[in-house]
């Protein structure tokens, strides 16, 4: 597994997003250089069923996302999925992938440098999200796995709710609007921070 | 203390008082107090004049549906057109009464504004009697609630009446029920917040005030709700008669909330004017604090017996089957004349009394408030018992309780409201309890005189007589607008400015449907109301705008290589949403100088440019080329692996909307890329097509315009600087021809390089993953230092392609502009059977010779830069208008090589044209220009190879 050298969308952000957070409130970070490859393939399918097969996990359906042994299988569309995992893994994936289609129809395309991941944790994540997204947040409607692409502070994002005790929300951002997202972040956290307290 | 305010009761706190100025006069208050109720204990009643005729006016309600009280907050912040009766005293409060229309202020407003989006199974508006008893039906159910109420603390028209509730007082219970709210994890209370539009699918938007010291001063909540309860309380409607306007003239229950929420009396000597009950219960109130009750007018013909005991108790007059005929004063009511006027007499008798007070309450029956209701498509029906319009059949998940629905009585509320909550949680598939209730033990309320106006014996037009106080509309305004011809209660308020102003006629919008009526001898049924629309109260723009504003008003992209070009000093160019760089300026270059020597740099040695901001496209499926066939005018199927063609994309009428190259990756994948503005148009665009009139094609598409930083290389040298940190790579002409791709290592890292040129130069473009941009591009600067590498904007971008004719899509074209008429014929395909933009090309409007063509443009003058967006006529004088236009310039700049300005411009068959002169507009001058041909520069691309 090759370590990435090199610079991610959030390094100069480093440091601020670090302010942001508010421990045992909101934590709020970059997860970067992850593997990220679109897949798209006919849902119902031998080659779906030669993916799923593959990954060790059915593809998800509509809204939600899959463990599949380390990586990630999030649902970004009928016929699109996107598989994430630990940095250096894309040409793997690819490969394993084009292996399991086989020659049928579909696409692998790795996407690893078009999103960058943002960690936000915390009790006070759902509201904090809430300040720039629309979507019903609350574990009734959005709970662990679910994903849903969305806007966040007027950016396309996609949205996963991970699983875990404390809330724990990833966001998939483009790479040109991650810093933005992560001004915006500041900004919006800012009444979390010194002498707030936690409701 | 003064002889306004009691020394006890009220819900103010008088250990904390408050100083406050108005109109210049300081005055003192306290906490609890609202900028109305503490003017009203000094004895203040007059707080502006009006907006038109310049009267007297006074503070007449005690909330939202305020009329009059208009005023300019000028401190803490300067703020216009707030209501005195919705504005908490602050400690250093400064304002100042407003005729009608207030100020903006000058300086940015400091407070911080956001919003924030929330979910629930039930929304319930109001928290009075039926808001809480319905949030707490639901709250039990195990609902997601949010209940929101406008005012500082929940409780409602309780808190203006001594009622009581199981005996006790009614806050004892507004505070249980407030405490068991809290109690519930599921449940959000917003006090302060007004719910001020209901949208389709019950999606609401509430303005929250959270305090002058809070860390956000308002807030927006955008709240969509699964079901929602409207108890949203009802309005006194005051009645019309001659002389209605003067302060001192006040709803009857909003002297109640005076008296019982910030211990204030509005007078010494009060007379009453009333329709139905609920006046009685301000006399008596006001009596039991010490005020002198003058008498009670009432215009129906009897008192009810249990209010005829309790006044006749303690003294007060009673004048049943009477009605105020007209009131006089100068700067506030100093009497009322009452004339008797029986049920079916058509006007009062001529007799009057004159009765001596300070003060007048009058109350006209009670409007439910159905805004949000008929915001939401409720229906509405005039209901002759309330002499009000009363919600009449509501929308799927929405529905209305306590006196919002026409409820006249607490008790009534409270079941109401519990009925509510229960079957809104029961649409959301929970479970809910029968509530037990407390008791008001209400007395029972007799039906009240539907009385719209009083007819006057000296104001016999209406003059006086005031429908819609804020506008200064009257009776005989209504009668005019009749009178012209009108019957439409939508158009009588658009001809007179009835409920238009900042109250949007929570007073008179019924009134003056009543007003019509009579005079139309009409059922008021018949006549409705006008259309209720948000926002239900005032917001202001700056809480719309919340947090969108500054550096956060628009999402700002940036490339990987950014930062580099902000420690250059870079000025940055707008594209999209992207900061491009503009150009580098040295030392004190100006943009023109740094510009020049950015070109000369490109055409004698090497630039370097980041053009990461490209949109690409990888196109992947067994279709991929017949898919790129139809979508371009030109060939992509024949290009071979490891090639790449300039493409040109039209929209079906032939015009050119989007250009860009194509690679073929394979024998099933290409990369195409688009202009850096129109990335997310192109493959909406293409998605479009491929889902919904190309199904059958196997193509998938799928943007890649971040996962790569891409870096050009430009100009005579380039391919020495390349070599330097690409040893691997085969870079001659032959190895690496003109218009080809290849995989390798740049830098040290994995990269795609294209020889491709956007300058006419040698040039290769580098594509690496976004993360290695920086450090590929700071290896290219320093491999190229030695060679005088320089890096290059947009601006010069701009420059070098204008010199070779290539047009930029979007500034040499304008959605009116096909292939041909740009001279790009060779890209279209002759061969094809089908693309999108072919069958338009045989119109005979794309066939036209006259069209207008981009050509090139010389000004005589060789110095001059034509400006773009310059006209082009024929002569060097202007003809009498209308001037035949031939054209106008679409690009224009110097050159470096060619030493002089030069244009493109799209000029009536201008290709034909070639060699002739003709004007531009410059300024208020016309100049004169040679039509040349589009390219000026290297025409036989000799330069390309470098």
């Amino acid at each position: 597994m090759a370590e990435i050298t090199g610079e991610s969308p959030l390094a100069s952000r480093t440091e601020l997003l670090a302010e942001t957070s508010v421990p045992g409130s909101l934590d709020i970070g970059e997860i970067p250089f992850l593997t990220q490859v679109t897949l798209r393939v006919a849902p119902e399918g031998a080659a779906a069923a030669r993916v799923a097969d593959t990954l060790g996990a059915p593809l998800p359906g509509p809204g939600t996302s899959a463990v599949a042994g380390d990586l990630l299988v999030l649902w970004m569309g009928p016929d699109e999925w996107l598989v994430v995992g630990e940095q250096g893994r894309a040409p793997d994936v690819e490969e394993a992938l084009h292996k399991a289609l086989d020659g049928e129809h579909g696409a692998v395309v790795d996407v690893s440098g078009q999103r960058t991941v943002v960690e936000i944790a915390g009790p006070r994540s759902e509201e904090f999200l809430n300040k720039g997204c629309s979507l019903d947040l609350h574990p009734s409607s959005f709970g662990p796995g679910r994903c849903a692409q969305t806007l966040l502070a007027r950016t396309e994002a996609t949205l996963l709710r991970r699983h875990g005790a404390t809330p724990v929300f990833w966001v998939l951002v483009r790479s040109s609007f991650a810093r933005h997202l992560a001004d915006w972040s500041a900004d919006a956290a800012a009444e979390y921070g010194e002498g707030a307290v936690l409701a | 203390m003064s002889r306004f305010r009691l020394r006890t009761g009220g819900r103010i706190d008088r250990d904390r008082p408050l100083r406050f100025t108005f109109d210049g006069r300081e005055y003192q208050g306290y906490e609890g107090d609202t900028l109305a109720s503490a003017l009203l204990a000094n004895g203040v009643h007059q707080v502006a004049t009006s907006i038109k005729h310049g009267r007297p006016r006074g503070i007449m309600a005690a909330g939202v549906e305020e009329p009059n009280a208009l005023v300019q907050i000028e401190k803490p912040f300067p703020e216009p057109m707030q209501t005195a009766t919705t504005v908490r005293l602050a400690d250093g409060l400064e304002a100042t009464g407003l005729p009608g229309q207030g100020r903006l202020a000058t300086d940015p407003d400091p407070a911080r504004y956001d919003s924030m989006h929330a979910h629930c199974d039930v929304l319930v508006v109001g928290a009075g009697p039926a808001g809480l008893t319905a949030a707490l039906t639901a709250a039990r159910s195990g609902a997601r609630v949010i209940v929101a109420d406008a005012d500082t603390e929940f409780g409602g028209g309780l808190l203006g009446t001594s009622e009581r509730l199981d005996g006790a007082p009614a806050d004892t219970w507004v505070r249980q029920a407030v405490a068991e709210l809290d109690r519930y994890p599921e449940v959000r209370q917003l006090p302060g917040t007004t719910v001020f539009g209901h949208y389709e699918n019950n999606y609401l938007v509430a303005l929250e005030h959270r305090g002058e010291h809070a860390h956000t001063r308002q807030r927006v909540w955008r709240i969509r709700a699964r079901e929602v309860v409207h108890a949203t309380g009802s309005h006194e409607r005051p009645l019309v008669f001659s002389g209605n306007d003067r302060p001192g003239i006040l709803l009857a229950g909003a002297a109640r909330t005076y008296l019982h929420r910030y211990g204030v009396v509005p007078g010494e000597r009060v007379a009453v004017f009333t329709t139905d009950d609920s006046a009685y219960a301000a006399a008596v109130d006001l009596h039991d604090a010490g005020v002198e009750i003058a008498a009670v007018v009432d215009a129906r013909g009897s008192v009810p017996p249990p209010w005829e005991s309790l006044c006749t108790e303690r003294g007060i007059t009673l004048m049943p089957g009477s009605a105020v005929v007209t009131t006089s004063g100068r700067e506030r009511i100093d009497q009322v004349r009452v004339a008797p006027w029986w049920q079916d007499e058509a006007a009062p008798g001529a007799e009057h009394t004159r009765i001596a007070c300070d003060t007048l309450l009058v109350s006209g029956g009670w409007n439910p408030a159905v805004h949000l209701h008929s915001q939401a498509r409720g229906g509405l029906c005039f209901s002759e018992d309330l002499g009000a319009f009363v919600p009449d059949g509501y929308p799927p998940s929405v529905r209305s309780a306590g006196s919002a629905a026409g409820e006249p009585t607490t008790d009534a509320c409270l079941a109401s409201g519990a009925d509510a909550g229960a079957r809104a949680a029961v649409a959301c598939g929970l479970t809910a309890e029968p509530a037990d209730l407390p008791r008001a033990g209400s007395v029972p309320v007799r039906s009240g005189r539907t009385v719209w106006m009083v007819p006057s014996p000296t104001d016999s037009t209406g003059d006086t007589q005031y429908v819609d106080l804020a506008r200064d509309a009257t009776v005989a305004d209504v009668r005019r607008a009749i009178g012209a011809g009108m019957e439409s209660v939508e158009h009588i308020k658009r001809y007179t400015t009835l409920s238009t102003a900042h109250d949007q006629g929570k007073t008179s919008g019924t009134l003056a449907s009543g007003v019509i009526t009579e005079l139309l001898g009409r059922s008021t049924g018949e006549i409705g109301t006008t259309t209720f629309r948000a926002p239900y109260t005032p917001v202001a723009f700056a809480a719309l705008a919340g947090r969108e504003r500054g550096d956060l008003y628009d999402p700002v992209r940036v490339t990987s290589i950014h930062d580099w070009h902000v420690e250059q000093g870079a000025p940055f160019e707008d594209v999209g949403q992207w900061k491009r760089p503009w150009y580098y300026p040295r030392g004190d270059e100006d943009m023109e100088a740094a510009v020049l020597r950015e070109c000369g740099a490109v055409r004698s040695g090497v630039g370097i440019q980041d053009v990461s901001t490209l949109g690409k496209i990888d196109v992947q499926g067994p279709d991929a080329a017949e898919f790129l066939d139809l979508v371009y005018t030109n060939k992509m199927s024949t290009l071979k692996v490891g090639r790449v063609r300039y493409g040109l994309m039209c929209h079906a009428d032939g015009m050119v909307f989007d250009d860009g190259t194509v690679a073929r990756v394979d024998e099933h994948r290409y990369l195409i890329t688009t202009t850096s503005g129109g990335a997310a148009g192109v493959l909406q665009w293409l998605e479009d097509w491929l889902q919904t009139e190309w199904p059958h094609l196997r193509v998938h598409l799928t943007s890649v315009t971040e996962h790569w930083a891409t870096i050009a290389l430009a100009g005579p040298r380039s391919r020495e600087v390349l070599s330097r940190v690409a040893p691997g790579m085969e870079l001659d002409k032959d190895g690496f021809p003109f218009m080809s791709w290849k995989d390798g290592t740049v830098a040290g890292h994995g990269a795609r390089v294209f020889r491709i040129s956007f300058s006419g130069e040698l040039a290769f473009e580098v594509s690496v993953p976004w993360w290695h941009g920086r450090e590929v591009w700071e290896a290219l600067v320093e491999a190229g230092e030695p060679l005088g590498i320089t890096p290059y904007g947009t601006e010069t971008m701009h420059v070098l392609r204008a010199e070779k004719g290539l047009p930029i899509v979007g500034q040499d074209t304008d959605g009116t502009v096909t292939p041909y008429d740009l001279g790009m014929g060779w890209a279209v395909s002759k061969k094809k059977d089908d693309f999108l933009g072919k069958r338009s090309f045989t119109r005979a409007d794309t066939a036209r010779t006259d069209r207008k063509q981009l050509v090139g443009l010389l000004p005589a003058d060789p110095d001059l830069v034509l400006a773009e967006g310059a006209q082009v006529v024929e002569h060097p004088e202007l003809p009498a208008p209308p001037v035949p236009m031939l054209g106008h310039v679409t690009s224009s700049y110097r050159s470096a090589v060619l030493e002089r300005g030069f244009a493109l411009a799209l000029v009536e068959a201008g290709r034909d044209r070639i060699g002739d002169t003709v004007h531009a507009t410059a300024g208020d001058r016309l100049v004169a220009a040679t039509i040349t041909d589009h390219v000026f520069y290297d025409k036989e691309g000799a330069r390309r190879d470098g």
